[in-house]
């Protein structure tokens, strides 16, 4: 699935040198248009992380709202952050708890870990194949399964349908 | 018209700079080490892309290039703290005495080979220090 792959990094390169450029005319056009090809099709061939994602149309939507899903933890977690380091006793309840993952593809992991350190006190310490260590900044489960509950499931949901 | 839209980057920017105080706060009244990775992950993210999007307000014709530094930022910002806890867990840096539980220290954690080799430069640094 080596075409995947280059195709996938080929439009992000192009999307990324339109965005940093500013201009919509030809000339922009042709030159990055060759820079994307030359770049995608010499680094981009070996390498297969695009290549495990969905492109189905249910893919996409779910992609999409996996943005605006993280995007709100990402604010809450700002808040709820925020209101712990100004109350003067400072309410915390720190420890490192363990949880475990479905999913098999390495970007979604990598996603996942991601997706956890900007959560509501979550920071992803270790990651060992399924397990994953998480700092909290305020434990409510000490067991896998509820720590799981509480943290991956929210994400899970949707990374299982994006990279399958 | 120009005013108006200036004002609203303004605010914008004015709320990223609070929640990047916000996170400086946090760095000095945290107890240990993963705490203050915490607060310096999360609010200086969100702060720096309110910061980001109140300057992208008011020049409109920035905004591909705001656009992308956001997404490095979202990128680049939970690995580079994911990394730091991970090394300061992997040399041994305990967690504060109001922590519940650790499920890491359990297992090994030193598992690379190297780890004699480290032991003993420090060994070295310590003697030489002496």
């Amino acid at each position: 699935m080596k075409i995947k792959n280059i195709i996938v990094a080929f439009f992000l390169l192009l999307a990324t040198w339109f965005l940093l450029n500013g201009k919509y005319d030809l000339t922009t056009l042709g030159i990055g248009i060759m820079l994307s090809l030359f770049i995608s099709l010499v680094f981009c061939g070996k390498c297969e992380i695009f290549s495990e994602m969905n492109f189905s149309p249910k893919g996409i939507l779910y992609f999409f709202t996996y943005i605006f899903v993280s995007l709100g933890e990402l604010i809450k977690s700002n808040f709820d952050v925020a209101r712990r380091v100004v109350s003067p006793s400072l309410p915390i309840n720190p420890g490192i708890v363990e949880v475990e993952t479905k999913l098999k593809s390495k970007l979604g992991r990598m996603i996942l870990a991601n997706s956890i350190t900007l959560t509501p006190g979550t920071l992803t310490v270790k990651v060992e194949g399924d397990t994953f260590f998480i700092h909290c900044i305020n434990v409510e489960h000490t067991d896998i399964e509820g720590a799981t509950k509480d943290i991956v499931k929210k994400f899970e949901k949707y990374l299982e349908v994006i990279y399958g | 018209m120009n005013e108006i839209i200036e004002i609203i980057g303004a605010v914008i920017t004015l709320i990223g700079a609070i929640f990047l105080f916000l996170g400086a706060l946090g760095l000095v009244r945290m107890p240990d080490v993963y705490n203050r990775i915490q607060t310096g992950t999360k609010a200086t993210t969100l702060g720096t892309m309110l910061t980001l999007v109140g300057i992208g307000i008011i020049h409109l014709d920035w905004y591909g290039k705001i656009l992308v530094l956001i997404v490095f930022v979202l990128v680049s910002n939970p690995i580079s703290s994911h990394v730091l806890a991970g090394a300061a867990h992997y040399i041994g840096i305990p967690l504060s005495k109001r922590s519940v539980v650790d499920k890491m220290s359990k297992k090994p954690v030193l598992t690379v080979k190297k780890q004699t080799n480290i032991t003993e430069t420090s060994e070295k640094e310590e003697t030489k220090q002496n």
